[in-house]
């Protein structure tokens, strides 16, 4: 029961989120701030994370496959295709979800227990909308980092391959071009979106919703955590059936 | 003016406000007295719209609250300043991003118009070289202020003040009382003020609410508060040594 009214709360807050929209000056400032914050400001781990998940695929691929029939290339089609569908998207939107998802919960929730939400509402500001849809916004251009997380998992793949010597560069490029589907990059980029946000509303609830003290927004953000994960999975679960099941 | 008629609230079981009625006038120092726990805070935030009551109305100057559309209740927020508790300065802008936040937000007035506005409003609470500074940098008379100039920066209709001088020392309490009583009868404005500190209703409490358990057990002006037989206020204001010996003295002159 518990959850149901939880559920319901939160369907209730994103309606909320797009009702009287606050002043498009301000509105672009904000949103411009948490492009900043939240996507520029994730990208030295994305790439940092991306480059080492895409070595780790290529050794762990080419020492699975020491059939010395089977060709070097295919350790090129394997990296490409596990960072592609999974690693980039999904594996990137769970630390998205550490990183950016425990920043929103406890930035909204100081503002909560500092009474500083209170404020926004005497003044007559939504502050749903003042504080979430800029986020809701900025995590729509998540998909460039996605995008960026595919590129370097690759790169990482190919370096691990050529100076590990797995397999030499023109075998992994030629494996990176096997049977290519655009599709799997429209999948992923569809799932990213769905993924940021669900990063972006869901630590925000936990934010907004939070009752207490400084010790409760620490809670707040290890169960948005949590839950952003969880509800993370799932979807991806559900996307993959209907888009490629 | 504000008109309170039979104000309830309840949390779950628990029933917080139990028929509260009163009226702040305008231009008048409004006190909110009461323990902990009488329902003060509660009282004070069904006066702001953030609660609203279970039964009863609130009327200001004609408009009751329950009869007005979402819009309409926005429109009137905007005639009200809030002092919070604790601030609730915005962290991440300045001093003087906090007080011009609400021009921002609300009008269309040009960056200069804006600007000598917000220099106007921070010269009056005695603020002028804080500008630039972010509320963690200043001090907690200073953060008040600050406040203070943001809730008066769009001339509201109606002043509210949730323990104003909450954290202060004395002398700056009183300077934060007396600052919020000139503003008052300077713009003619409904100030309502929640407090413990027994300086300020015996200072500025022109007309002084007494809550306790929920209901309103008295009221009336600073000179009455002396007079009263009310235990349950007696009790309450001449709660320290001296404010027993105040009150002895008073009464012995009065003899």
């Amino acid at each position: 029961m518990k959850y149901l009214e939880a559920i319901g709360k939160y369907f209730i807050m994103i309606w909320e989120v797009f009702k009287k929209p606050t002043k498009w000056p301000i509105m672009r400032s904000l949103i411009l701030k948490e492009i900043d914050d939240l996507i520029f400001g994730s990208m030295g781990i994305i790439i940092f994370i991306s480059f080492f998940i895409g070595g780790v695929v290529t050794i762990q691929t080419a020492l699975n496959l020491n059939n010395p029939f089977l060709p070097k290339s295919l350790i090129g089609f394997a990296t490409r295709q596990s960072v592609i569908l999974e690693f980039a998207p999904t594996f990137t939107s769970i630390i998205m979800a550490g990183k950016v998802g425990s920043y929103i919960t406890s930035s909204i929730g100081t503002m909560r227990v500092t009474e500083q939400i209170d404020a926004l509402e005497v003044m007559g500001v939504n502050s749903l909308n003042y504080l979430v849809f800029p986020k809701i916004i900025a995590t729509m251009i998540y998909p460039f980092a996605v995008a960026v997380s595919m590129f370097v998992g690759v790169l990482g793949g190919w370096v691990a391959a050529v100076f590990g010597g797995y397999a030499p560069s023109g075998e992994f490029i030629k494996g990176l071009q096997m049977d290519f589907d655009a599709f799997h990059i429209t999948y992923a980029f569809i799932k990213s979106i769905v993924f940021a946000f669900i990063i972006a509303t869901v630590p925000s609830f936990y934010g907004y919703y939070m009752k207490g003290g400084a010790l409760e927004v620490g809670k707040a953000s290890t169960t948005s955590f949590v839950w952003t994960s969880v509800v993370i999975i799932i979807c991806n679960y559900v996307l993959t059936q209907m888009l490629l099941g | 003016m504000i008109e309170v008629e039979n104000v309830h609230k309840s949390f779950g079981e628990h029933h917080v406000l139990k028929g509260v009625s009163t009226v702040f006038d305008k231009g008048k120092t409004n006190l909110i007295i009461g323990q902990s726990g009488s329902g003060k805070t509660v009282f004070l935030k069904c006066l702001l719209g953030l609660f609203e009551p279970d039964e009863g109305q609130i009327c200001y100057d004609g408009q009751y609250y329950s009869e007005l559309s979402i819009a309409e209740r926005r429109n009137l927020r905007q005639e009200m300043g809030m002092v919070f508790q604790g601030s609730a300065l915005f962290d991440s802008m300045t001093v003087e991003g906090n007080v011009m936040f609400p021009l921002d937000m609300f009008t269309n007035q040009s960056r200069s118009e804006m600007q000598d506005r917000v220099n106007f409003v921070l010269k009056r609470v005695n603020l002028i070289d804080a500008h630039k500074k972010f509320p963690a940098e200043i001090s907690g008379g200073m953060q008040k202020r600050v406040a203070i100039a943001r809730a008066i920066v769009m001339n509201p209709k109606y002043l509210f003040c949730d323990e104003p001088n909450s954290g202060l020392d004395p002398k700056t309490a009183i300077l934060i009382d007396n600052l919020i009583h000139e503003i008052t009868q300077e713009y003619n404005i409904t100030t309502v003020i929640n407090t413990h500190d027994m300086n300020s209703v015996m200072e500025i409490g022109e007309k002084i609410i007494f809550l306790k358990n929920g209901y309103k057990e008295w009221e009336g002006t600073n000179k009455e508060i002396f007079k009263t037989d009310n235990q349950a206020v007696t009790d309450f204001v001449y709660s320290s040594e001296l404010f027993k010996k105040v009150r002895q003295m008073y009464i012995e002159e009065r003899n």
